[in-house]
């Protein structure tokens, strides 16, 4: 095996991160606001308010996110009659799509299980519904969200890869362009992606147990430490 | 002063009445129905919808106006969240698992509805939080998260959250229950010190009897949701006339 | 170009992606027995197998669960037919990948179904002294089959629905088909990734909910 060729190659992999990167950030954004978005209107009391809210998340999760990702990037454009100058605005709408829909699960669970008597002290107090949700229910919901949202963070970012499929230029696309090149070895230029893969992955874990620390610390619980595990936290009815 | 508060009126076979600064203490077996008759109070609960409120009854009053209930084009109709958020700014309430909100320290537990809903000035709420605060003996604990305070401590903060809001009502839903018997004392405490030196209306639904005793101007056995027997603590405790009443309470002080 | 939709496109596309959704079955056939048996071997061998093996065993599918299927499927597939042996099919190499990759989730599943069963078992078992293969067979396996069957069967969900990032080393599933479909025709973009979503949807949708009830349930059993 070349390893001479690829070491001299990875400057060029800098580019491309940024483009992973960019992509799996933009699309957590998306399905951060989707996610919350979703999840308080699925938790609602208004028939109304939730069967959108539902249609929408079971038509995401329901179905493929690879297909999801296709549809966006080309038919979709068929459809409105419109062309993306950028086919990764199409992967972070997919990604994001897909992933807040997800993540909605989340938050709605993480909702509900914020005890009752919280929101009849805060009825008592005469708070109004919407200071009951800023003040009392998200602050203690937060908390237990993070650990799945972690989850669901990580697998987003593996999904990001197949933005490559649709001809966005991220680290996955360049580890097959290079490895096709003379003197390249192909085996090598994917081994090195995956380790970049699993780096971004530990950040991830990593940011989000300290979030999860502080986050705990501000209910007055010194979080436990666990042994280090990069594990799915996502409980069974939130992957289905 | 305006003396015309404190018409209180429950479910259509359930009715009585409590004076302003009259102290009503109910008490009776599990699920009887004091609690919630106290959560009818904190809009916590509806009342069973009557066909015509005005001739059916099955409207709680309060000060002689409706309160679980609205005038709409002259009839009686159950109230929405505007206007019960309206009316029951005059109710607090008390819980039996104290319910302090696990996010804020202890002064914050105190201060945000005055800041929030009584739109008080942050300066004003600490002051009058700080206030009571030391009033129930936890002055030093200001800056605690709720559970690093024994349960004692979390009920004292949750009557100081109450107090804050200046309610001419206050309910107390077994608010020792849930307490280590050592802690029971400070909490009741605290509570005869208020009843002393305010003029609060207070329901009270508990098993201290002693307190019962000590603090009311009347006392109502509950059974099966309805009234029992009322009176005087020292006629009740000393000499009950029901056999509901003899036995529960027989029951009770053997404990 | 396309332009919208066509249901003349639509009919002649169906035989294609429904080829592809029968492939996307038997992908998801193969590749759920390798993630429900594998996974409970290294479930069982991180906790109980040899002492030399527990570590890289964990970390062998931490690496595995926390990197990219694609270029899983992209650098195994790479590895076989440049290196192995270049028959070995498209379809063997990813349903293979697949479930190993999905092991990586279901061992985890396995696991917390072993660590919920009560300390006392274990204890009762040792009392007993009934010997390992009795302990894991007759206890701990039914114990944790029950904990963990609702979890194991939602990640199965989650696979069938990744059963598209196939179509990269060319297994004829229901993205290939649109393509090849596309590639021949110019055209068939929005009725077949349309009619690829739609049919995920159909087949997933009934299954999820079925699933839901089972954790119901047995969330509800008192065992």
């Amino acid at each position: 095996m070349d390893f001479q060729a690829v070491i001299e190659s990875l400057p060029r992999y800098g580019e491309p991160l940024l483009v992973t990167v960019g992509v799996t950030v933009a699309s957590a954004a998306l399905a951060l606001v989707l996610a919350f978005g979703l999840g308080l209107m699925t938790g609602s009391r208004h028939l109304a308010v939730r069967t959108p809210a539902r249609v929408f998340v079971e038509f995401f999760r329901g179905s493929s996110v690879v297909v999801q990702l296709f549809w966006f990037a080309f038919a979709m454009p068929v459809v409105l009659g419109i062309q993306f100058d950028y086919l990764i605005v199409a992967g972070i709408i997919a990604l994001g799509f897909n992933y807040g829909a997800y993540s909605s699960e989340v938050v709605r669970g993480a909702i509900a299980a914020v005890p009752k008597g919280q929101l009849e002290a805060a009825t008592a107090l005469n708070l109004t519904p919407l200071q009951k949700l800023r003040l009392v229910v998200l602050p203690q919901a937060w908390p237990e969200m993070i650990p799945s949202l972690c989850a669901f963070a990580i697998m987003l970012l593996k999904a990001s890869a197949l933005v490559s499929v649709i001809g966005v230029l991220d680290i996955t696309w360049l580890a097959g362009l290079l490895g096709k090149q003379p003197g390249q070895d192909r085996l090598l230029h994917y081994a090195v992606v995956l380790v970049i893969y699993f780096v971004l992955a530990w950040l991830i874990w990593t940011g989000m147990r300290a979030l999860e620390r502080r986050a705990k610390r501000g209910l007055g619980i010194e979080a436990k430490v666990q042994k280090g595990r990069l594990a799915p936290a996502v409980a069974a009815g939130g992957v289905d | 002063m305006d003396k015309s508060f404190g018409d209180l009126k429950v479910l259509d076979e359930l009715s009585f009445r409590v004076d302003p600064g009259e102290r009503v203490t109910l008490i009776g077996p599990s699920g009887s129905g004091k609690t919630t008759i106290l959560r009818l109070l904190m809009t916590l609960e509806t009342v069973t919808p009557k066909a015509d409120p005005e001739a059916d009854g099955g409207v709680v009053w309060v000060e002689g106006r409706p309160y679980s209930h609205m005038e709409k084009k002259g009839r009686l109709v159950p109230a929405n969240e505007k206007w019960l958020r309206q009316r029951r700014s005059r109710v607090g309430m008390v819980f039996q698992q104290f319910n302090l909100f696990p996010n804020m320290k202890v002064l914050r537990n105190v201060t945000e509805a005055q800041v929030h809903v009584a739109g008080r000035s942050k300066e004003e709420a600490e002051a009058k939080a700080l206030s009571l605060l030391d009033l129930v003996g936890l002055a030093d604990k200001t800056g605690e998260y709720p559970s690093r305070l024994s349960g004692g401590q979390q009920q004292r903060v949750a009557i100081a959250r109450a107090l804050a809001m200046d309610p001419d009502i206050l309910l107390l839903d077994e608010v020792t229950s849930a307490l280590d018997p050592e802690l029971v004392a400070d909490v009741l405490a605290v509570l005869r010190d208020v009843a002393a030196t305010t003029s609060i209306t207070m329901l009270c639904v508990t098993h201290e009897m002693g307190f019962a005793r000590d603090v009311s101007d009347r006392v109502m056995m509950f059974d099966s949701g309805r009234i029992v027997e009322q009176g005087p603590p020292e006629a009740m405790f000393s000499e009950p006339q029901e056999a509901r009443t003899q036995d529960f309470l027989r029951a009770v002080l053997a404990e | 170009m396309q332009t919208g939709w066509s249901n003349e496109t639509l009919r002649e596309i169906f035989p294609a992606i429904w080829d592809g959704f029968i492939v996307v079955l038997q992908v998801t056939l193969v590749a759920g027995i390798i993630a429900i048996v594998v996974g409970l071997l290294v479930a069982i061998g991180e906790r109980n197998g040899p002492a030399w093996l527990r570590r890289p065993l964990s970390l062998v599918f931490q690496f595995i669960r926390n990197t990219p299927l694609l270029v899983q499927v992209l650098i195994v597939w790479t590895a076989t037919s440049l290196y192995i042996n270049p028959d070995w099919s498209a379809f063997a190499v990813g349903s293979t990948v697949l479930g190993l990759h999905y092991a990586s989730y279901t061992s985890e599943s396995y696991r917390a179904g072993i660590d919920a069963i009560p300390k006392g078992q274990w204890e009762a078992a040792t009392a007993l002294n009934l010997p390992s293969h009795r302990v894991w067979g007759a206890i701990v396996l039914p114990q944790m089959a029950r904990r963990s069957a609702a979890a194991v069967g939602n990640w199965i969900i989650a696979m069938f629905k990744e059963v598209p990032t196939l179509f990269i080393i060319g297994v004829m599933e229901m993205i290939a088909e649109a393509r090849a479909f596309q590639g021949q025709h110019y055209t068939g973009a929005v009725e077949g990734y349309t009619l690829a979503g739609l049919l995920f949807l159909a087949a997933s949708y009934p299954v999820a909910v079925a699933m839901r009830r089972l954790e119901n349930r047995l969330a509800k059993s008192n065992f």
